[in-house]
């Protein structure tokens, strides 16, 4: 069979439901096997449909438990949940342990969950290199949520942000001062907050102390599942403790497209469910525009050991998913993603295919050895591969 | 266009039934890491129905079990035979702990590769592991 051939028995198995077909599709991509893209080519027409949630937080926060105890939730609501647990990968031996299984054993057997380990492989993101494409072949399987967990992470393993939907960030107790050193990393990316092993000393303070943050409004410039930071103040609390804006605010929205500016007491009126907060940065903005519409992240107290505040977490999951299609910010990720990953992809063929002619003329060598005895600039180098080896 | 291979052994180490000794399969797991393989631990206590399921959703080269409490002779061959009817016969299966001898045979005529004992050599099991691997 050619690399197309075994490609699409596999992804022909994989369509039909058989778990052994998606697991070594995923083998796959993680290992760049010669029938990986035109996997993942098939694949892609089925894909765009899960709502992928990244589980991200300092190692020991809990995470592996909470996702265990957030798939059993989600399973019970009638959706099926595939969990990807990113571990570190050994820098000396490029070996791993992957432990998150562990933690996981209340849904091990169930026919709706699916859970792959997957190593970093030296990627330092807090993913592992093929997360994205893993994600991909899980969405084209048809699952409803995917649940990604990152591995224990600092302050910059902010990759999760580009590649769930929404991002829930796990803390826990008795981080105190450790808060304000970490937040301006990944406490920036939470469109959700759990404060897991909240049954300890602190869970209040701890709680207060990233609600406060949240109020600050440091947070800089409204990205793609942000709220507008308005000048001198507070950000809105559109969505905030009872996070119902979801449902009602889009509507709302395209009345007020339709007509045009009003007070904000008007709008508030205009709209059952919209919040006075939501309905005030409405009318300040003087425009539907979508991307005024606010979500102001939640923060939650969990015990994922013995499950407390679990259903409070996916309701708040889903209610995020809500206010992204509703306000539009959906179809907008879509698209970026979309650019990003055309992108990526010229960016990383073109130099593969350009290095490669460069080797086979023997250019490759000459250039660099002429670089490292500093006869020749690195810049010059690269700029010589491609005037000569670059396109057809 | 094709993405450049790398490809991994993967390796599920495993306890089945009610044995709480895990030192030897960390021990295991740790060497496998250091030899450069992804190792998935899945803890203590498992039924044979949930390591199948984690050899298959894992997509694992090997799985390799360790047994300290004697129910090795019925739980392996229920492992085994549940990853055949799942399609899932092309991995390789490691037995260790304290297996006794007259009882090796069996668990190979069941489809174990090999039974390491007590004091097998680290570097031993790694070498094996990589020569039989069978894809």
């Amino acid at each position: 069979m050619t690399v197309q051939q075994r490609a699409a028995e596999l992804f022909a198995r994989l369509a039909a439901g058989d778990r052994r077909a998606l697991a070594r599709g995923i083998t796959w991509v993680e290992n760049g096997a010669e029938e990986a893209t035109a996997l993942m080519r098939l694949a892609y027409p089925r894909t765009g449909r899960a709502h992928v949630v990244g589980i991200t937080g300092p190692p020991g926060a809990g995470k592996s438990t909470l996702v265990d105890r957030l798939a059993m939730e989600l399973r019970s609501r009638g959706q099926t949940v595939a969990i990807v647990a990113v571990d570190p990968t050994s820098p000396f031996s490029g070996g791993a342990i992957l432990g998150d299984r562990i933690r996981m054993q209340r849904t091990l057997t169930d026919p709706g969950v699916f859970m792959r380990s997957l190593a970093a492989r030296g990627h330092l993101g807090g993913l592992s290199p093929a997360t994205g494409e893993v994600v991909g072949l899980l969405d084209a399987f048809g699952f409803d949520v995917i649940l990604v967990e990152t591995v224990g992470a600092g302050q910059s393993e902010v990759e999760i942000m580009a590649l769930a939907h929404t991002t829930c960030v796990v803390v826990i107790p008795g981080m105190g001062d450790e808060i304000q050193a970490i937040k301006a990393g990944i406490l920036e990316i939470g469109d959700v907050f759990a404060c897991n092993k909240a049954d300890r000393e602190g869970a209040e303070r701890t709680v207060s102390e990233i609600e406060m943050m949240l109020d600050l409004g440091h947070m800089g410039k409204p990205g793609i599942n942000r709220w507008p930071v308005e000048p001198g103040g507070a950000p809105p609390k559109a969505a905030g403790a009872g996070a119902g804006a979801g449902a009602g605010v889009g509507d709302a929205l395209r009345r007020l497209d339709r007509t045009g500016h009003h007070s904000a007491e008007e709008l508030a009126g205009a709209a059952g469910h919209m919040t006075h907060a939501a309905a005030h940065v409405a009318a300040r903005h003087g425009t539907a525009n979508p991307g005024d519409v606010s979500w102001r992240p939640p923060v939650l107290k969990t015990v994922a050991k013995d499950g407390q505040g679990v259903s409070a977490l996916a309701d708040r999951l889903a209610e995020h998913l809500a206010f992204l299609k509703e306000t539009g910010r959906w179809e907008a990720r879509r698209e970026q993603d979309a650019a990003l990953r055309v992108q990526a992809l010229v960016s990383e063929w073109v130099a593969r295919a350009t290095l490669a002619r460069a080797r086979a003329a023997g250019d490759y060598e000459r250039l660099v050895r002429q670089v490292a005895e500093r006869q020749l600039d690195p810049y010059s180098a690269a700029d010589e591969i491609l005037k000569n080896h670059w396109g057809r | 266009m094709e993405a450049v291979s790398t490809r991994k052994i993967r390796v599920l180490v495993a306890k089945l039934g009610l044995d709480a000794h895990d030192r030897g399969a960390k021990v295991v797991a740790r060497a496998y890491r250091d030899a450069g393989f992804e190792v998935i631990y899945t803890g203590l206590y498992q039924r044979p129905e949930a390591v199948a399921a984690a050899a298959i959703q894992e997509d694992v080269d090997v799985v390799a079990i360790s047994s300290l409490a004697g129910a090795h002779g019925v739980l392996i061959p229920q492992l085994i035979q549940l990853l055949r009817e799942q399609g899932a016969d092309d991995i390789l299966i490691l037995a260790g702990g304290i297996i006794p001898e007259d009882e090796v045979p069996a668990l190979l005529e069941a489809g174990v590769s090999r039974v390491f004992g007590p004091g097998s050599d680290l570097d031993e099991i790694i070498e094996y592991t990589k020569v039989n691997v069978k894809r």
